[in-house]
């Protein structure tokens, strides 16, 4: 079984956003909601740096561990999905995740929050896969369609690579050799317990 | 075999060849290192470009893990934090260290009051009550603390939901039953809080003079007022001494709780994701703490003492009642009845 993760090339990504917009039209993500962001460091000098962040879908996932109606599953694939039938809007997930994925549709008096949203690896939840109920709460299930995730297919540098944690590390690891550069996974040590 | 190997080896240090050999390496290892750094100073160190031994981005990530702030264009809370580690921490410190140690701290003083009234008993009454009374806590006292501590019950047990519910209601309630009771136990909760923080403060204004502690309040500790050993009853006013440290340890509880808890309720307030996690743990650990002192204030309120649960419900007290736990308050009183029934307060 392949273990799903995704990686961004920090050589590659040129901040265009188009992952952003993948992401956002595909899931028909509601406004104010954005499941993936680019963070640009040094912006505007030399040596600026960009990296598209979205839900890592860690091994050891603080989410799920703090989660309190634990809402949280790990498919075969290594995805980390969450049920919003059972969320309850607390907040938790949000203050743990190192990444910043989860987001609220809301935040006003009292706590109010909402269901919270976050990238699914265009994985769907636990609805009918690719069902109406499913789409509407999260959107397309590309991974049931056989497809990955679309903010890295319409990556135009192909910084941006989702797939098997395997297969994807070796692609990178050839660009790194190619290169000369040393490699920067990115996260991994974060989110898999991942050191190059 | 050991005797004759130590005498050997006496006889050995006495040969002089060991510590040739020891001397020659010594100064072999002497002329490496001296000659490695011949070596660096006079080779590489005239090339002038330095080997890079390090990572040249390496500082640059661990900025980035520090959690610092870059440019998005996507709006909202902390976008521009590509990585926050301060998470992981509150999740250590909530999972492994608040959620294994409260169950301990609630559970070991419930079992200790429990274990006091069966060995110890309750503390009953020396005097049959006469039917003599004497008004203790007017109508609206007692729907202030009553108010309260109903809130108090709800916050607790919502607030228990939320750290242990996973753990101990899921396995009963099954996932979609404990989230609907969840979801609204965090709305008791969070719309509940801030009618508890009204609560105590008004008990604040309302109780603080009585509750100033005077010298025989610290007497008072000394038997528990009475409670424990054979001695005379210490003197009490109105309020006895563990009444008025159970006061003080609600107020300084309370405001701390209901300021943490505040500032969790309204994301007006701005609070930032580190800042979340320090005031939740501050928050819970302190209601944690809340509660098992509470757990002693109910036992005495209700089982713990015979009568004193009548002060509070009915607001009158009987007179052996109040010349056990409050004697000077008894005498004062006694003097008064006659001119007025109801004393202030």
């Amino acid at each position: 079984m392949a273990r799903m993760k995704f990686l961004c090339d920090v050589e590659r990504c040129i901040e265009c956003n188009g992952c952003v917009t993948a992401c956002n039209s595909e899931h028909d993500v509601p406004w104010g909601i954005n499941r993936r962001r680019v963070v640009t460091f040094n912006d505007g000098e030399a040596g600026e740096k960009s990296i598209s962040v979205a839900c890592m879908h860690c091994t050891d996932a603080p989410c799920a561990a703090v989660c309190p109606v634990d809402c949280f599953y790990t498919t075969d694939d290594g995805i980390v999905l969450h049920d919003k039938d059972l969320c309850i809007g607390c907040g938790y997930c949000f203050y743990a995740c190192p990444f910043g994925a989860p987001q609220y549709p809301q935040e006003s008096a009292f706590g109010m929050r909402g269901k919270m949203d976050k990238c699914t690896f265009c994985a769907g939840g636990p609805p009918q896969d690719n069902s109406q109920a499913e789409f509407e709460q999260y959107g397309r299930n590309r991974i049931a369609e056989g497809k990955l995730p679309l903010c890295a297919e319409m990556c135009a540098t192909k910084a941006l690579l989702a797939g098997d944690g395997e297969l994807i590390s070796g692609i990178y690891r050839e660009r790194v050799m190619k290169r000369d550069s040393r490699p920067d996974t990115w996260g991994w040590q974060k989110a898999y317990n991942f050191k190059s | 075999m050991t005797a004759p190997a130590i005498k050997g080896s006496f006889k050995v240090s006495e040969d002089w060849r060991p510590r040739a050999i020891l001397l020659m390496l010594m100064i072999a290892m002497a002329t490496l290192m001296i000659s490695g750094w011949i070596l660096h100073e006079g080779v590489f160190a005239s090339d002038t470009p330095q080997i890079k031994t390090t990572n040249p981005r390496a500082s640059f990530w661990r900025t980035v893990r520090e959690g610092q702030a870059g440019v998005t264009t996507v709006q909202g809370r902390e976008r521009t934090v590509l990585i926050q580690s301060g998470g992981e921490n509150w999740r250590r410190v909530r999972n492994l260290f608040l959620a294994r140690i409260s169950p301990w701290l609630l559970g070991g003083v419930f079992f200790v009051i429990l274990f006091f009234f069966f060995v110890h008993g309750p503390d009953k009454l020396k005097d049959a009550p006469s039917g003599e009374t004497l008004n203790r806590w007017s109508l609206p006292h007692r729907l202030l603390h009553w108010y309260t501590a109903l809130l108090f019950i709800l916050m607790a047990l919502t607030g228990l939901s939320m750290l242990f519910g996973r753990a101990v209601l899921i396995p009963v309630l099954g996932h979609h039953g404990f989230s609907g009771y969840l979801g609204m136990a965090i709305k008791i909760h969070n719309y509940g809080g801030p009618f508890f923080v009204a609560g105590l403060l008004i008990e604040i204004l309302a109780w603080f003079k009585p509750n100033i502690p005077e010298k025989i309040d610290f007497d008072w500790f000394k038997s528990l007022g009475g409670m424990i050993g054979k001695g005379p009853r210490p003197h009490a006013g109105r309020i006895n001494g563990g009444s008025k440290a159970w006061f003080w340890f609600t107020v300084l509880a309370g405001l701390i709780v209901g300021t943490t808890g505040l500032l969790m309720d309204f994301p007006e307030f701005g609070l930032s994701r580190g800042m979340f996690q320090v005031v939740h743990i501050i928050h819970a650990v302190i209601a944690v703490i809340f509660m098992t002192g509470s757990l002693g204030h109910i036992y005495l309120g209700s089982i713990g003492a015979e009568g004193t649960f009548e002060s509070m419900w009915s607001g009158k007290v009987s007179a052996q009642w109040a010349e056990q736990h409050n004697d000077l308050w008894y005498a004062e009183s006694m003097k008064a009845k006659p001119a007025q029934s109801e004393p202030a307060g």
